[in-house]
């Protein structure tokens, strides 16, 4: 189904077709469009919607509301996210499947609340407490926001994490014709089972999530647990195989998980671009541009920012290539740039903007004919 | 006269001689000994005059205390 | 005995410290939910959501039941979600009273306000035990804590008239030394309607008595029965807003602190 819709509400209609029941969130911008999209379809189909006092509780009713047996999701812009993280590092600890969407602004703090940025890179990575991987997904289109927000809630439920989606507001605030397509597969939430809550005992993999009110007396908590959740917080064994269960759930998992697309990527591409998110956009125009004109530049669009696609970089793909220089465009002062100067054996350019708009092709065409 | 047994777990006793204090027929007393825990342990010294008020099974903070009626084989109360 | 099917017997003996108040709320709720039964209360039809700190331990993991033991102020945000999912469930929030009444103050007054049917039981020590025995807002003044040594000099909240200004429908106070009416309460609040809230006084002696035991006894035991003394029982429920308390062991007149430790306990609001 095309559809001429904004970013914002083509996340919201994606959760309701990946089956999200349970929306808690707070107002702020430029996110809101997602909560009052959520207000008037989840009632359609008998989910629960409710707006509570502020971030901290809406990641906390989110968390609550899975754990009942919901798919369920929030959304936010950087500052509410940085309030949110309390509960979105409970979600890891306690492997709760839940999406969280981050309409990126301009910051720190308030900042610009109106303009794009991608400054939140980092702080999804890094914000909650302790040790563990995430999955942060980078649209680029109206029709990414529908299409990786079923992802987002498929992969959670696949990994048992909270996933996020990771949009700017150049793309949140996009207005475009989008597809809106009815033949995505979707995960449903694993039925009941009789195998521990945390974890397989016998190799450490992920188990079905389970739902209070099934009989089972679960026991959740955010201290260190066993498989069977019970408190382990004097347990050396016990911490060590939970973060390697969090860590390697996601990692040994990286072929599946990672996305991306390669544009005039060859043998003979010299100069990469590695762009995500409405940057992206303006990546790919450059990258024809330089092309038109003899460079021989090509583009990695990241859709998936965490994990970062290591492999990408592994040397018996990349090493016999071409490719002497890399260029991070980035709409913050450089946070993926430092993924890809860790494995790239390469130089890496970067060019970074933090003025609250958009980086265009032009700039991106300069900075290649620069280097 | 209705008779009551009374069972105090050692394993749970901490000791706190709630239940000394708030029996009001004087029924319990703290023993010398230690638990296995290193607690004093609560102990019966005259069961014969319980009143099965249970207000010493009610007030342990261990759940280690239990009051039952004798003839009925039933927790007293 | 009668609670044992309730109970996570392997996790016994309790973590908490001799004589602590709270392993007897622990006892009343679960009496409170076996008495229920008659009225359709069924453990397996309950969650139950609990915060950080000593208080968030009596479910988690006692409770042979569902329980979530959440992040530090939050359990009520969290129960949010669970009884929205699944109002089948009968969603029960045990914690402190710092966990709900200073960092999760703004979750106890919009859950009072929304009147979500929800039961919050706050086992109040009146001072953060797990955490070593700082003040709380809940602190009396005079009290000798880890962070006021020469006594607390800031008016305590009234918990009661704190959520009954926010709207809640069910209301009471009582102590652990009252566990008969303590019960009383539980069951009341359990088939409520609405948002119910308990505040249950429960001592704490390893941080509170031990450094006041002039005024809140010397020993454990001390320290329970002297909750009869202290306690008064409502004549009637309009009594909580003429009472010259605000409810905890030594209460404020104004912003003087007033040295007579009295306690108002009894059923404040059942709409
Ligand atoms: S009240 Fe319980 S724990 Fe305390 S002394 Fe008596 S039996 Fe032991
Ligand atoms: S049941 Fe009553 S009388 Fe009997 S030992 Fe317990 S407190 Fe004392
Ligand atoms: S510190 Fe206080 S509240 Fe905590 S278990 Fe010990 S006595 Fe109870």
């Amino acid at each position: 189904m095309k559809k001429f819709l904004q970013g914002n509400e083509a996340c919201a209609l994606g959760a309701i077709y990946a089956g999200c029941r349970f929306y808690a969130g707070y107002p702020i911008t430029p996110s809101s469009e997602i909560m009052e999209r959520m207000a008037v379809e989840l009632p359609k189909v008998d989910g629960v919607f409710i707006q509570m006092e502020d971030e901290i509780a809406s990641m906390g009713a989110v968390v609550g509301a899975a754990w009942a047996g919901a798919k369920a999701m929030t959304a936010t812009s950087g500052p509410g996210l940085t309030l949110m993280l309390e509960n979105i590092g409970y979600a890891i600890m306690t492997e709760t499947p839940c999406v969280v969407v981050d309409i990126q602004r301009a910051g720190p703090s308030t900042g610009q609340a109106t303009k794009p940025a991608s400054g939140d890179i980092m702080q999804v990575r890094w914000g909650a407490s302790g040790d563990y991987e995430i999955i942060a997904l980078s649209p680029w289109s109206v029709t990414e926001m529908y299409e990786m927000t079923i992802q987002a809630f498929n992969l959670s439920e696949t990994y048992r994490l909270p996933v996020f989606l990771m949009a700017d507001e150049a793309v949140g605030h996009l207005r475009e014709s989008a597809i809106l397509s009815k033949d995505i597969s979707v995960i449903p939430r694993s039925g009941k089972t009789d195998l521990p809550p945390f974890g397989n005992p016998q190799d450490n993999s992920v188990t079905p999530m389970p739902a209070f009110g099934q009989g089972r007396k679960l026991s959740v908590t955010g201290s260190t647990h066993d498989h069977w959740g019970y408190r382990k917080t004097q347990s050396p064994e016990v911490q060590a195989k939970s973060v390697s269960r969090f860590c390697n759930k996601i990692l040994q998992h990286l072929g599946k998980i990672c996305s991306y697309e390669k544009y005039f990527v060859s043998e003979d591409t010299e100069i990469l671009v590695i762009a995500y998110g409405f940057t992206a956009r303006s990546a790919l125009k450059a990258v024809e541009v330089a092309r038109q004109k003899s460079i021989k530049a090509g583009l990695i669009r990241l859709k998936t920012l965490w994990p970062f696609p290591y492999m990408l970089f592994h040397p018996e793909c990349f090493g016999t290539s071409n490719i002497s220089k890399i260029i991070v465009p980035e709409m913050n002062q450089g946070q993926i740039i430092r993924e890809v100067q860790r494995v790239a054996d390469r130089d890496v350019f970067s060019y970074n903007k933090s003025d609250g708009t958009v980086i265009t092709a032009l700039e991106i065409i300069e900075k290649i004919e620069q280097i | 006269m209705k008779e009551y047994s009374i069972t105090i777990r050692d394993d749970l006793c901490k000791g706190c001689a709630i239940c000394v204090e708030i029996c009001p027929k004087n029924i319990l007393a703290m023993s010398p000994e230690s638990t296995v825990s290193g607690y004093l342990l609560a102990q019966i010294i005259e069961v014969k005059k319980c009143i099965g008020c249970m207000e010493c099974e009610l007030h342990c903070p261990d759940l280690a205390i239990e009051v039952i009626d004798k003839n009925e084989k039933v927790p007293a109360g | 005995m009668i609670l044992d099917k309730y109970l996570r017997s392997e996790v016994f003996p309790t973590p908490f410290c001799q004589g602590c108040g709270h392993g007897i709320l622990m006892q009343a709720i679960l009496r409170a939910v076996d008495e229920s039964a008659s009225d359709g209360i069924d453990i397996d039809k309950m969650a139950f959501v609990s915060g950080i700190g000593c208080a968030a331990w009596i479910p988690s993991p006692h409770f042979a039941a569902d329980t979530l033991h959440t992040t530090h102020g939050r359990p009520i945000a969290f129960a949010t979600g669970i009884k929205l999912v699944n109002p089948s469930l009968k969603v029960v929030v045990v914690s402190g009273d710092g966990d709900l009444s200073a960092i999760g103050g703004n979750h106890l007054i919009h859950s009072a306000r929304r009147n979500l049917e929800l039961t919050v039981i706050c086992a109040n020590n009146s001072i953060y035990g797990m955490t070593g025995g700082q003040v709380a807002p809940t602190t009396p003044c005079g009290i000798k804590t880890a962070t006021t040594q020469q006594g607390s000099t800031e008016p305590p909240f009234d918990l009661c008239r704190l959520v009954w200004g926010a709207g809640a429908t069910y209301i009471a106070r009582s102590t652990v030394y009252h566990i008969r009416e303590l019960i009383k309460y539980l069951k009341n609040a359990f088939l409520h309607q609405g948002f119910s809230f308990i505040d249950v006084i429960s001592p704490c002696y390893t941080h509170f008595g031990r450094r006041n035991p002039q005024r809140a006894g010397a020993t454990p035991s001390e320290m329970v029965l002297n909750l009869k003394n202290i306690a008064i029982h409502a004549k009637s429920p309009q009594e909580l807003f003429t009472f010259p308390s605000v409810g905890t062991l030594s209460p404020p007149s104004g912003r003087t602190c007033n040295q007579k430790d009295r306690i108002l306990i009894g059923e404040f609001t059942t709409i």
